[in-house]
């Protein structure tokens, strides 16, 4: 178990130097690059934007620039945001709650509704209900998720006035009643497309469990079907929905920057647009980073349970 | 039952008209095919049937609900005929869809299959950057690059197969990997052909199924892309028209002209979902293990 670990987490910070790398050329090879909100003051003569890249250490060669960057960054010192000179990692960190609280609830909202959508699929297989989820989930998958969150909030908020349009919080009243009715239309949105991702897989792992020895094992020994459903075959098929919520994360993660925009969440998704417009490079680059480490960090974790769970692949 | 006869002779053979009917037969698939060609014929020739140009800019015409006088669905804040501008966009953005998906399969296939013939150290690097890719969420990805990149329709399409090639690769490699040491790769190896034939002349037409599903596929995912980004004011920018630029300004007039926002976003909805199901049918089609089903 340990050697697995070991050589998991080996793999995560490989590729997280690899993610690294790529983020941090793609930045700087853009055209722009980060002293043009500098030469947008006007009086601003070439002299003196020489002298900036100079203090910052921008005229060196772009390898230098990257391991520099990367020996602070690992020591813990992600740069300062040029907008207002914030250490990045607290500008971040201020941010991050409210990204996790909305994808925690929308990933909450998903895997329940998908999962028992798609274990209803499964054994009700081929009928009404199963095709009609079928197309629904393919016409929830082809929905932008921002136009969506865009009519939820026409008919919610603006029509029957049920639910507030944006925000996280009423300014002076904050109680937890407050945030679950600020919360409720952004996570349903941003569920919808994991919901229909779900109830597939769900299906045919369901499927899959179903058509095996020891479930036909179960039923022979005389334990009824809904015996059979809930206490050997729902938790074995919801293994492999562990590693598929590792691999969703991106998705999830992308798909709550466009929703924090419709809806005026404070998270990160809110923070890297803004600082795209401030060429904010350092914010920019470590929200870059942020992402892909929180998408590393839930995939070792997926592995970890799934590898904790199941003694097959502990073994190998 | 297909099983026996493609362990010697390449599937490719088996793969036309069986699949072809497979296709046809699939409802959602024709549903989808349906969706996708009113659409496109729409786009291309609506314009001539419409009265207004799309860069017509009437302000007493300002905000026209659907259906006033000659303006089907109404006029934006400008006055501009919505219709209009809605099958323009509808060109641009179907346009690089299709561009996407061309751009991200030629480069998929290409790293797929390289890294499935050589494997060892080489499938190891590429598949590497593979995983590195998509443990970004592609929107950030997308945004970041468009930000600092000055967008036009050319460069947006090849920003989105940036972040759209790895499906594909994944896909050719698995393909590839395992049919490498099959006896008609020997057989041409022995025949002196080269690497690049071998690898692009006989392995690679045999991934060609999943190859065109994962294409279609990635047409619907790139309309939806180009979507988000020019919703967000990255993509393609005005008065070029997209569709997920017609929705940009919509949220601040939601209360008084909901229009604004909801044609443009039923038109995404139904492009994407008619390649989606089209996609869908292909799988089908193409894979015998469902085709009983």
């Amino acid at each position: 178990m340990l050697r697995y670990l070991l050589s998991r987490l080996g793999q995560s910070l490989i590729l997280l130097l690899l993610v690294s790398c790529i983020g941090f050329m793609v930045l700087n090879l853009a055209p722009g690059g980060p002293l043009s909100q500098f030469a947008l003051s006007p009086g601003m003569t070439q002299e003196q934007i020489d002298k900036i890249a100079a203090q910052m250490g921008l005229d060196r060669p772009l390898v230098m620039q990257y391991l520099d960057w990367l020996w602070h960054m690992v020591r813990g010192d992600w740069g300062t945001s040029y907008r207002d000179g914030q250490s990045v990692l607290a500008v971040i960190g201020s941010h991050l709650f409210a990204t996790l609280l909305l994808m925690g609830t929308a990933t909450t909202i998903s895997i329940s509704l998908g999962a028992a959508i798609g274990i209803f699929s499964a054994v009700r297989r081929g009928s009404i209900f199963d095709h009609t989820f079928t197309v629904l989930a393919m016409i929830a998958l082809s929905i932008p998720t921002f136009w969506f969150g865009l009519v939820a909030i026409y008919i919610f908020s603006l029509n029957l006035g049920w639910l507030p349009a944006g925000n996280m919080y009423t300014v002076g009243d904050g109680s937890v009643l407050d945030y679950v009715r600020h919360l409720i239309l952004p996570a349903s949105v941003l569920a919808l497309v994991d919901v229909a991702i779900w109830s597939r897989y769900m299906r045919t792992s369901t499927l899959t469990v179903i058509s095996q020895d020891f479930v036909r094992t179960a039923r022979a020994k005389g334990l009824t079907r809904r015996r059979v459903l809930l206490r050997h075959v729902v938790g074995n098929s919801l293994v492999p929905m562990v590693t598929l919520a590792g691999l969703q994360l991106p998705m999830v993660l992308g798909g709550a920057l466009v929703t924090e925009t419709v809806f005026t969440w404070p998270g990160m998704g809110r923070l890297f647009l803004d600082s795209l417009g401030y060429s904010d490079y350092p914010v920019v680059m470590g929200l870059l980073m942020t992402s892909a480490l929180l998408v590393l960090v839930g995939n070792l974790a997926a592995d970890m349970i799934v590898a904790l769970i199941d003694p097959r692949i502990r073994l190998n | 039952m297909t099983a026996t006869l493609s362990t010697s002779a390449p599937r490719r053979v088996l793969l036309g008209s069986r699949a072809l009917r497979r296709f046809v037969r699939h409802k959602l698939a024709m549903i989808g095919l349906v969706m996708v060609l009113s659409l496109t014929l729409a786009c291309f020739f609506g314009p001539y049937l419409l009265a207004y140009d799309e860069l017509f800019i009437d302000l007493r015409a300002r905000f026209a609900p659907p259906g006033t006088g000659a303006h089907i669905f109404g006029t934006d804040p400008l006055g501009r005929d919505i219709a209009a501008r809605l099958f323009h966009a509808g060109q641009i953005s179907m346009a690089v869809g299709f561009a996407v998906m061309a751009i991200a399969t030629t480069i998929g296939s290409v790293v797929g299959v390289v890294s499935g013939y050589y494997g060892g150290k080489v499938a190891a690097v590429l598949m590497r950057i593979v995983d590195a890719f998509l443990s970004f969420p592609s929107v950030f990805l997308l945004l970041a690059l468009a930000a600092f990149i000055q967008p036009g329709p050319v460069m947006i399409a090849l920003i989105i197969s940036a972040t759209s090639w790895m499906e594909v690769a994944r896909i050719v490699e698995a393909e590839v990997k395992s049919l490498r040491d099959r006896d008609f790769v020997q057989a041409a190896r022995m025949l002196g052909l080269s690497k690049s034939w071998i690898m692009f002349r006989e392995l690679l037409p045999n991934a060609i199924g999943p190859i065109i599903v994962a294409a279609t596929l990635t047409v619907a995912r790139a309309i939806l892309l180009e979507a988000y980004i020019s919703f967000l004011g990255y993509g393609i920018q005005p008065p070029l028209p997209s569709w997920g630029n017609m929705l940009n300004g919509a949220q601040q007039y939601l209360a008084s002209a909901p229009w604004l926002a909801i044609v443009p976003g039923v038109a995404i909805t139904v492009a994407v979902t008619g390649f989606n199901f089209i996609g869908d049918g292909l799988r089908d089609a193409f894979d015998s293990r469902t085709a009983g089903e």
